[in-house]
């Protein structure tokens, strides 16, 4: 009975607060790539074609949200060997960019096939732990270690280090979420690697810069090709010399001026701490922060495991993105190519990020009375 | 033995305790992103504003080198030389005054320009060209007084060259910087401003395969703007070479025949529509208009009354005279409106109506069958098949030779000629079609126009027996980046469908053209030709001798030929504008053409060409 009154309750003040974050940080990306690249892309510039895909995430986040994450959950294995059909896919008759080969098209339109795959994956896993008690090693460990293997390998070898990451992150959040055996140790395995890039500072700058060329080269040799560190620096002075109030909008002459590159993708970031100031930042990680604390309570309060599974797994995605996106920006990581969700140019991430979205807020429409 | 009874409900109870670890981990490094972000901006922002206000670093775009352009036998018809270009970067003058003085006292640049470049809007801290093609010694000169020069470099760069000169100017075009309309354009979306691109000729049609990508490079400068030390952080991409089909040698001839006189000669091998020659007269040097050409220099060249730049080979419409003739006899022959036998008596003039249509040969030819009529070039016999026909009739044979429409060459603004019909002038006019008229078109006058390149196409196409090619310019493109060359088909553009006695008949009459009938200045001891002469009417009324009349009045010179006759490897169309009758003044250009390219590729006896390879014209190695 309560089941059924609960579970088809409309929007609620917890609901607009959560979308009212997500369309205030989506906001805050369309001006940056706006700023950035007014001029670029053509008849179809950036920031328009960004809002398309903003109203395409929008319609897979309604989809998302109004759908039964149980049911979806059914076919996460079916789903999952198909992105990993389209990940081999890719590798032969992918499309390339900057030395790596990552996109499919699709006539006039590319798809990134690894961006969803983080999505699935986390489908895959919390399907996985849902369906029974898996106990032991074995079943807790080797076993979903062996199912996210095929696609990490897939997408490392596009190469696409950053996405490669997320799959680990996402694995190891929700392999701590339902437990191993020596519990302290998973945690510092996670926050290790959340506090890699302020370790990374410390021991990275101790290397001498061809030891460090030939680390970056070995992990990702096509990402930054004059090797000089030319792209870091940039992206530190455009954040550095906003300082408290920034230079307001078009006013980053490191953009502006395209000392820095890819501005309107993964180094949004720094063009936006750059027109905007520490204030501007303070304001975009308390949205964050907000965002993924809203989403941290639909996890605590989820109906079943699955559903609280699926929470932190996309949290975990979510976190991982921004705090190495940012960390990567702000010269604390080396470059890996990682969109900061919601504000990169991106159509396949900004749909994924936005699809995730939605599938949280249904797993929050779906939850029990009983929690309360 | 809590661990192994693992029940849902325990775990559940544990998510929540591990949930309120994972949020104090994420609050904490979250703080330690604020604080990185804080250490950046607040404590060391003053500094990196001081570096972002004094960036020292300048990108500076490394043109690619642009595909290079051979004939069929690999002699290299456009190149690249380097030159030097003078960049300044404002940021980094001192004195813009003080700078532009030493660059007129050491090189004796114009001062007005100098200035005008330097305040010309743009980005301060982005390098602008200021000079560019300056010698060797002038760069010399600038770069051992590069220390008193603050924010000027020295930037080598490739210059476009055509070594022939005016050799195959309307073919190979000309390049020039993007123009603002052009940037706008989605082709030109990689490109900036500054980049060079085809503007004419087959360097505007392949622009896109022989442009490359432009590469980067980023120049760090000292606080005196010196150039300190520069890292690539992108390799320009070099374009793709280009092969074309014309023999550099024939076309040479071909223009040499035209001389001083305006004009165009096109030849081609029927077999596979393969351009062997374009030549349009008068012409220009490319070399000269891929620069920068002051504003009266253009005005020149565009106002001159020999229109240069007009390549009158594709881009020519002129009446086809008497070569209309061929056509007609086809469809004369197919709709059975003639037997090759039957006969049409001609007295020198054909009574329409209130008018009397004469024939050039005022007492006439008297009774002519189809053969005699094109050896003769008997204008009464086409008045009167053209008058049994019907101008519709005559169109579609028309249209079906290509007429009245773009030949598909590879060569911007082609011109596609008038082929009338009723519905044309319905169309075109919003009038009727005159009865008159369809006497005028059956002899090629009144709105019938072609192209010189049409014309070697259609009489190539009777040639090879109606089977019928694209003309083209281009058989391979080598890729510079894989290093593959890859050639390109031919490309065929159907079969005419009529009977082979049919073109059997007509190429024994225009063999007779030649040996004689209009055109026996064509005649040649080498090789069998087979041809049609024609005149194409400039002013309509026409009064005493030919000589009499202001050369701009006078007709135009029209000759069509193929050879050899058996198996024909070559298809010529000339024109000579204001040159009068086609069998004085045209034929013997025509023969000098085909001549030509028969000693330059010796014929091998069919079959022995076919035990060694096929060594015949058609399949020219390209590397000889």
């Amino acid at each position: 009975m309560i089941d059924r009154l609960t579970e088809h309750r409309g929007l609620d003040s917890f609901d607009i607060r959560y979308v009212a974050l997500i369309l205030a940080i989506l906001a805050i990306g369309v001006m940056s790539i706006y700023s950035v690249a007014h001029g670029q892309g053509g008849t179809a510039p950036y920031y328009l074609k960004q809002l398309i895909w903003i109203g395409l995430g929008a319609a897979a986040f309604l989809v998302m949200w109004a759908s039964d994450y149980h049911h979806l959950a059914r076919f996460a294995y079916p789903a999952y060997a198909f992105i990993l059909l389209m990940l081999v896919f890719v590798l032969f008759e992918g499309r390339t960019s900057k030395g790596a080969q990552r996109w499919i098209a699709l006539g006039p339109l590319t798809f990134q096939p690894s961006e969803f795959a983080k999505l699935i994956l986390v489908l895959v896993l919390a399907h996985y732990y849902s369906k029974a008690p898996r106990v032991g090693w074995l079943q807790r460990v080797i076993v979903p270690g062996l199912l996210v293997l095929p696609g990490l390998l897939l997408i490392l070898k596009q190469p696409d280090l950053g996405s490669g990451l997320s799959f680990v992150a996402v694995y190891a959040a929700m392999l701590l979420m339902v437990g191993v055996r020596s519990q302290a140790l998973g945690f510092i395995l996670l926050f290790s690697i959340m506090l890699f890039p302020f370790a990374w500072e410390g021991m990275w700058g101790s290397l001498h810069d061809y030891q460090r060329q030939r680390i970056m080269a070995f992990v990702d040799p096509d990402y930054d090709p004059a090797g000089k560190g030319y792209h870091a620096l940039q992206s530190k002075i455009a954040i550095g010399s906003g300082e408290l109030l920034g230079k307001g909008l078009y006013g980053g002459t490191q953009s502006q001026l395209k000392f820095l590159p890819e501005g309107h993708t993964d180094f949004v970031f720094a063009v936006f701490a750059e027109e905007w100031g520490f204030l501007g930042v303070l304001v975009l990680l308390t949205l964050f922060v907000a965002l993924i604390w809203l989403s941290l309570e639909i996890a605590s309060k989820a109906k079943d495991q699955l559903g609280a599974l699926l929470a932190v797994g996309i949290v975990a995605m979510l976190c991982f993105c921004v705090v190495v996106n940012i960390g990567m920006t702000a010269g604390m990581f080396p470059i890996v190519g990682i969109p900061l969700p919601l504000v990169s140019y991106g159509g396949s991430a900004t749909i994924m990020t936005m699809a995730s979205l939605g599938l949280l807020l249904n797993v929050k429409r779906k939850r029990l009375s009983l929690f309360y | 033995m809590m661990m192994t009874a693992h029940s849902s409900e325990s775990e559940f109870g544990d998510l929540h305790r591990r949930l309120f670890i994972l949020r104090v981990g994420l609050l904490l490094v979250v703080v330690l992103l604020g604080l990185r972000l804080w250490h950046l901006q607040i404590r060391e922002g003053p500094y990196y504003r001081d570096l972002s206000e004094n960036n020292r670093t300048r990108l500076v775009l490394l043109e690619p080198a642009r595909g290079l352009i051979y004939d069929r036998h690999g002699v290299l018809l456009a190149n690249n030389v380097p030159s030097f270009s003078l960049y300044v970067t404002l940021e980094d003058v001192k004195d813009r005054e003080v700078l532009i003085q030493q660059l007129t006292d050491l090189l004796g640049f114009d001062p007005a320009l100098v200035r005008k470049k330097m305040t010309a809007k743009g980005s301060k801290l982005l390098p602008r060209k200021i000079k560019d093609r300056m010698t060797l010694r002038d760069a010399t000169l600038i770069e051992s007084h590069r220390l008193d020069m603050p924010g000027v470099m020295i930037q080598v760069e490739s210059q476009r060259n055509y070594p022939g000169g005016v050799t195959a100017a309307h073919l190979l075009g000309y390049v020039g910087e993007i123009s603002a309309d052009q940037l706008e354009k989605p082709e030109f979306i990689d490109l900036h401003q500054g980049s060079i691109v085809g503007q004419y000729g087959v360097e505007k049609s392949y622009d896109r395969h022989m442009r490359g990508m432009a590469g980067q490079k980023s120049v760090e400068v000292d606080a005196l703007g010196h150039e300190k030390k520069a890292s690539v952080v992108e390799r320009p991409q070099a374009g793709n070479d280009l092969y074309l089909t014309i023999d550099v040698r024939l076309q040479k001839v071909a223009e040499d025949l035209l001389g001083e006189e305006q004009g165009a000669i096109v030849a081609l091998d029927p077999n596979s529509g393969d351009i062997l020659a374009m030549a349009s007269r008068p012409g220009f040097d490319p070399n000269v208009l891929s620069r920068e050409l002051t504003a009266k220099q253009w005005v020149e060249i565009v106002q001159d009354e020999g229109r240069p730049l007009n390549n009158r080979a594709s881009q020519g419409q002129y009446p086809p005279g008497s070569t209309f003739k061929i056509p007609m006899a086809v469809a004369a022959l197919e709709t059975k409106t003639m037997s090759p036998a039957s006969t049409v008596f001609c007295n020198g003039g054909y009574q329409f109506g209130k008018r009397l249509y004469h024939d050039w040969k005022v007492s006439g030819h008297g009774y002519v069958d189809l053969h005699n009529a094109l050896v003769h070039s008997c204008d009464v016999y086409f008045y009167t098949i053209g008058q049994r026909m019907g101008i519709d009739v005559m169109a579609e044979f028309g249209k079906d030779f290509g007429l009245g429409k773009a030949t598909g060459v590879e060569l911007p603004s082609e011109r596609s000629g008038i082929m009338p019909s009723t519905a044309w002038k319905q169309k075109a006019k919003n009038e009727q079609w005159l009865p008159g008229e369809t006497i005028s078109a059956a002899i090629g006058q009144g709105y019938v126009t072609v192209t010189p390149l049409q014309m070697a196409s259609l009489v190539g196409t009777v040639a090879n027996d109606g089977v019928s090619y694209r003309p083209r310019l281009v058989q391979a493109v080598m890729d510079r980046t894989s290093g593959n060359l890859q050639e390109l088909p031919a490309v065929p553009r159907g079969k005419i469908n009529a009977k082979p006695e049919t073109f059997r008949i007509i190429k024994d009459a225009l063999a007779d053209v030649v040996t004689k009938g209009t055109a026996t200045k064509a005649k040649s001891s080498m090789v069998t030709i087979g041809g049609k002469t024609g005149t194409a009417q400039v002013a309509a009324l026409r009064t005493g001798p030919e000589e009499n009349i202001p050369k701009k009045f006078r007709d135009h010179a029209w000759f069509v030929a193929f050879a050899p006759v058996e198996s024909p490897k070559i298809a010529v169309a000339v024109l000579a504008e204001h040159m009068g009758h086609g069998g004085a003044a045209a034929a013997p250009l025509a023969k000098e053409v085909i001549e030509t390219y028969m000693k330059l590729t010796p014929q091998v006896p069919a079959v022995t060409s076919d035990l060694s390879g096929g060594n015949g014209p058609a399949h020219s190695s390209k590397d000889s």
